[in-house]
């Protein structure tokens, strides 16, 4: 199962500028450990010390929010598209 | 879905235009879809702005273009020169003055129909319920986590929807929260990132023209609730990626486990928000590393005496094309990798732009066994401040 992983713009840095991924993975946990596999650094914005996702990142695949599906246990297929969506908080800086 | 607005009672509804707002408004009034009665609920609704700043700027003007009844504007911040690029409501004369009073100015000359306010405040815990009591929406236009968590409970406590929108770099983020059965921001994001875990204001920039874009979005849903008119972002996160010129949308839930809008409140009143995004005090981010410093005086003074100081430049390729003390280039995040070109027998100055980055390369480097190592104090900002005015600062 082909998915690709949306990488967003606070994130990038992190992820040799990339903004996109595609892993062959089955679940959303399996296409995030293949992301942090290939980049390290991205490892401490997504994931506690503990390996659990961050309360301030979201996961989506196909615009459904994982939390209300089976969190990373949620199934992927082919053409599937995994997208992180972290709290943003510019409006008047930046 | 629409979302409708309650606004005024019966007893304060204005029931009628004049003349002259028939003629202003007239691209409105031949609209089936808004006519005589949308333009009268456009009249008759009180929206109060958080912000009025890259976001505040195309909201502020677009919703008093539209004749919105009654705009009020929030924020205590003064218009400086680095916000011309995007705060697109003040010109280069009102730097200086502050913001609130800037845009109520040039909110009032757009249209002279329509009430401004100005709050030269800070939103706090102690003065958001009472401000947002008399408003019907909230538009969310700040730029920091505490107070965006501060306005959601404000909004759900009191019932009002709030106009969400967010930006980074090239990236923007709108819905609306706070509508009856919706999500609200903790729905979204229980909690917020640590201080520290993702690049502060300042060193992530921004295209200014992209909050002109977000704001504007944030605008047009406000307009719909008020209208009553087409399907509101309630319920759906839109996301802009400007670069690559895609809209997104994804699914909002409401949390039933939400404390503030869940079954089961747990949070009745407002909280220290500070406290709870785990930032000391309102103006420090983050706890000051301690590591040794010098000051651009102190450092010109070695300079001149002619003693052997290594300059090294933590900061990225493209702020070393804008100014540079011709320091010896390895940015920040390279710097575990390329230790090995630095002597630790010689004496090393670091800098970066204002300080922060080169602290954090001090403390890396002592940890690495470094001695002879410090940290220019306030970056090249304050060289340009106190020894050499010829630097530019940005």
């Amino acid at each position: 199962m082909t998915v690709r992983v949306m990488i967003p713009t606070p994130l990038r840095v992190y992820a040799g500028k990339r903004d996109s991924a595609e892993f062959r993975a089955g679940t959303v946990g399996e296409a995030l450990a293949q992301l942090t596999g290939e980049f390290d650094d991205l490892r401490r914005h997504l994931f506690t010390d503990e390996g659990t996702l961050r309360s301030f990142v979201n996961v989506y695949v196909n615009g459904e929010d994982i939390r209300y599906l089976s969190k990373e246990e949620t199934p992927t297929k082919d053409g599937d598209t995994i997208s992180i969506i972290p709290s943003i908080a510019g409006g008047s800086c930046c | 879905m629409a979302s409708k607005v309650q606004t005024v009672t019966r007893a304060e509804a204005a029931t009628t235009l004049t003349n002259e707002e028939i003629l202003r408004y007239s691209r409105h009034l031949i609209m089936p879809e808004v006519g005589m009665d949308g333009q009268l609920k456009l009249k008759n609704a009180k929206v109060l702005l958080i912000g009025t700043g890259g976001l505040g700027a195309p909201l502020g003007l677009y919703l008093a273009a539209a004749g919105v009844g009654k705009l009020g504007l929030v924020d205590f911040d003064v218009v400086d020169f680095t916000n011309l690029q995007r705060q697109v409501t003040f010109g280069t004369s009102d730097v200086g003055k502050p913001k609130s009073q800037a845009a109520q100015a040039r909110l009032s000359n757009l249209n002279p129909d329509i009430q401004v306010q100005a709050f030269e405040t800070k939103l706090t815990s102690e003065n958001a319920l009472e401000l947002f009591k008399d408003f019907d929406i909230i538009v969310d236009g700040t730029d920091n986590f505490p107070t965006r968590y501060l306005v959601n409970d404000a909004c759900i406590l009191l019932g009002k929807p709030n106009v969400y929108g967010s930006i980074f770099r090239f990236e923007g983020q709108v819905t609306v929260f706070g509508t009856p059965g919706g999500p609200c921001y903790r729905c979204l994001y229980p909690e917020p990132p640590p201080p520290g875990l993702v690049p502060s204001c300042a060193e992530g920039g921004v295209l200014g023209v992209l909050p002109g874009i977000v704001g504007s979005i944030q605008a047009m849903e406000t307009i719909k609730l008020i209208l009553g008119s087409g399907d509101s972002l309630a319920e759906r996160l839109l996301l802009f990626d400007a670069l690559g010129m895609k809209f997104r949308e994804f699914k909002l839930r409401k949390n039933p486990a939400c404390p503030i809008c869940g079954d089961k409140r747990t949070i009745h009143k407002l909280i220290d928000y500070y406290e709870f995004c785990g930032v000391r005090g309102e103006e420090a981010p983050a706890p000051d590393l301690h590591v040794p410093e010098i000051t651009p005086r102190e450092f010109k003074a070695r300079l001149d005496r002619g003693d052997d100081l290594f300059v090294l430049d933590v900061r990225e390729p493209h702020e070393y094309q804008i100014c540079n003390l011709r320091g010896h280039l390895i940015p920040l995040g390279e710097l575990p990798r390329r230790v090995h070109e630095l002597d630790s027998s010689r004496e090393i100055v670091t800098h970066c732009r204002s300080g922060k980055r080169s602290a954090e390369a001090v403390d890396f480097l002592r940890k690495a066994g470094f001695r002879k190592i410090l940290n220019l104090k306030g970056g090249i900002l304050a060289w340009s401040d106190e020894v050499d005015s010829s630097v530019p600062k940005y």
